[in-house]
């Protein structure tokens, strides 16, 4: 039984990003038939987006050629991050990003754009919202059809995101927007409520919570798709997943790569 | 250092600011948030590790230095319940009382109090429940029953001019009856505060709330109790205690209970995590600008104190994300 909070959208749709974000930032390196089998149960519980393309360089043809039906590019909202990530300013990465979303659409295959570093960088500290939401419109113009404002480090807070999402909003119409939220310093969800109370109906999350942060050692990383899931049933809100499947996925990878769950639902539902 | 603590108007929610809650609302927020810290108690209670009297005095005057104006420090519960809580009377001898903070005492009964007064407490806390169920696997009594001994207690605590803080346990949920009606935390909650508990703290015990259910029960209990009197205590074991922690903020609440390192686990869902973590709470209250009094690095040290007391990993991401191992 659920209560409805009004105002809030209807439907959430979740973009599972565990088997590429998190198990690229797990320690272990997982076998390709574990992560295959890992993608075919989480395409049974509902999930109508899961990422599995791994960081689109320029020599993407290949990719295409494998039959990657969509494809994301990487910008951030940091001069010192782009440096240090692809190695290249913000300006020159808008130009490589162009070129390949152009080809992309061309052959009628739909590009995601991701935002790093939108509430905070490792290495510059406060990020402006202004400055997210310049990057975000250059990738929105250049034909991403939706845009993933990533809290990197993890670092945002209820009141942080509502400055950035106010800013970006007004340049972004709602339905391209998305939030990846990052529980380093356990502020995920309250973060994602704060965005979902501003019309924000795309979320990223990753099962079992899947992937430390490469900034912060020990520290976790994704917020956990189960916990997500958990609270967006709570709150009445549809999002087509099954809870109790995802769960089990969770359970299968973790075990296969002899991990602990990060997700809080999990650990309070099975009696290991 | 001490924090002071300050004695906040009393206003009613009208009903324009409970619809006000769904869009953003951040403007609303509270200015101030007092954090009653339950790590010494509630937490400790709840570890499989018994510690020693002297960590557990260190471990409440580090939480005392850390700024926090709030400590529960212990429990006169009978040792044969609660081996963890035995050398209650030391505990609460043997810690610095530091000027403009209260270390309040679980009492469950009048002998308790006693026990607590004569140990020299001068705040009390009384456990009731929004279930009858509850209420009788834990107390071992009907409702009506807990609320003659709680009578007993507040009468009392008049005469020694004692506060008596009073919780409501399952506002959220029971682990027995299921799903709880707002109505009946209304009715409890609007109970203990005529019978003169100066402030109610409403918790989710087993963590199954999520924040529209949070909203809902509030909603319902602030028609009967002032927002100033009431306070959250949000469970993590299904992670959404700071979502709803949020959420309670939103509607007025100022008052939010956590534990140190996120110390005790949940009874009731074996492995599961408890309470939240005082060092996470801290963590959004400043990234929202709100004033805590709190000194987290200094949490951050107690936390680290009583995790190596208890040879446990801390619960609280913040601790975990600035710990360089």
């Amino acid at each position: 039984e659920t209560s409805q909070l009004s105002g809030l959208p209807e439907f959430v749709k979740i973009v599972e990003v565990g088997p590429r974000d998190g198990l690229q930032n797990e320690k272990v390196i997982v076998p390709t038939d574990i992560k295959i089998e890992l993608i075919n149960r989480l395409s049974q519980t509902g999930l109508s987006v899961i990422e599995v393309t791994s960081f689109v360089s320029s020599r993407w043809v290949p990719q295409v050629a494998a039959g990657a039906t969509e494809i994301s590019v990487f910008g951030a909202a940091s001069e010192s991050f782009s440096k240090k990530n692809i190695n290249c300013s913000i300006e020159e990465s808008m130009g490589k990003f162009e070129e390949v979303v152009k080809s992309a659409r061309h052959m009628n295959i739909p590009a995601r754009g991701y935002v790093s570093c939108a509430l905070g960088c490792p290495y510059e500290g406060i990020i402006t919202p202004q400055k997210v939401t310049e990057v975000s419109k250059r990738l929105y113009s250049m034909g991403c059809y939706e845009i993933s404002l990533g809290d990197t480090i993890g670092v945002g807070t209820p009141g942080s995101m509502k400055r950035m999402l106010e800013s970006v909003m007004k340049e972004i119409p709602l339905g391209a927007l998305a939030v990846h939220c990052h529980d380093t310093y356990g502020q995920a969800l309250a973060n994602i409520l704060t965005a979902l109370q501003m019309g924000i109906n795309v979320v990223d999350s990753a099962v079992s919570g899947l992937g430390g942060c490469p900034y912060a050692k020990g520290a976790s990383g994704n917020v956990a798709t189960e916990d997500l899931i958990y609270m967006l049933n709570g709150l009445g809100l549809n999002t087509g997943v099954n809870l109790y499947k995802v769960m089990e996925a969770g359970d299968f990878i973790c075990k296969a790569v002899n991990k602990t769950t990060n997700s809080k639902v999990a650990q309070a539902s099975f009696r290991a | 250092m001490a924090a002071m603590t300050k004695a906040l108007p009393r206003r009613l929610v009208g009903l324009a600011s409970l619809r006000a809650v769904s869009t953003s609302s951040m403007d609303t927020l509270p200015k101030r948030v007092k954090i009653v810290e339950v790590g010494p108690r509630d937490g400790l209670q709840n570890e499989k590790n018994i510690v020693s009297t002297p960590v557990k005095i260190k471990l409440i005057d580090m939480l005392s230095e850390a700024g926090l104006s709030v400590i529960e420090a212990t429990s006169f519960v009978s040792p044969k319940w609660v081996p963890q809580m035995a050398d209650h009377a030391e505990v609460l001898k043997g810690i610095q009382k530091f000027p403009g903070v209260t270390y309040p005492v679980l009492t469950p009964n009048l002998k308790g109090f006693e026990a607590a007064v004569a140990a020299g407490a001068k705040e009390v806390s009384i456990f009731g429940a929004a279930s009858e169920l509850f209420t009788k696997k834990n107390i071992n009594c009907s409702m009506e029953e807990s609320f003659q001994r709680f009578d007993a207690i507040l009468k009392a605590a008049q005469s020694a001019n004692i506060s008596v803080r009073g919780y409501v346990s399952c506002v959220l949920g029971c682990p027995y009856e299921g799903k709880i009606s707002p109505a009946k935390v209304a009715e409890v909650t609007k109970k203990l505060y005529s019978m003169g508990c100066y402030e109610i703290s409403l918790g989710d015990t087993i963590g199954v709330g999520t924040p529209g259910i949070m909203k809902d029960m509030l909603s319902a209990v602030m028609q009967e109790v002032p927002p100033a009197a009431l306070a959250v205590h949000c469970h993590d074991t299904y992670g959404q205690a700071l979502a709803n922690t949020l959420m309670a903020l939103q509607m007025g609440v100022s008052v939010v209970d956590s534990s140190v390192a996120g110390l005790g686990g949940c009874p009731y869902a074996q492995g599961a995590s408890g309470n939240l973590a005082t060092e996470d709470l801290v963590y959004m209250l400043e990234g929202l600008g709100i004033h805590t009094g709190v000194n987290l690095q200094k949490l951050l040290e107690a936390g680290n104190f009583i995790c190596q007391a208890l040879n446990r990993k801390t619960s609280s991401k913040v601790a975990q994300a600035t710990c360089k191992l």
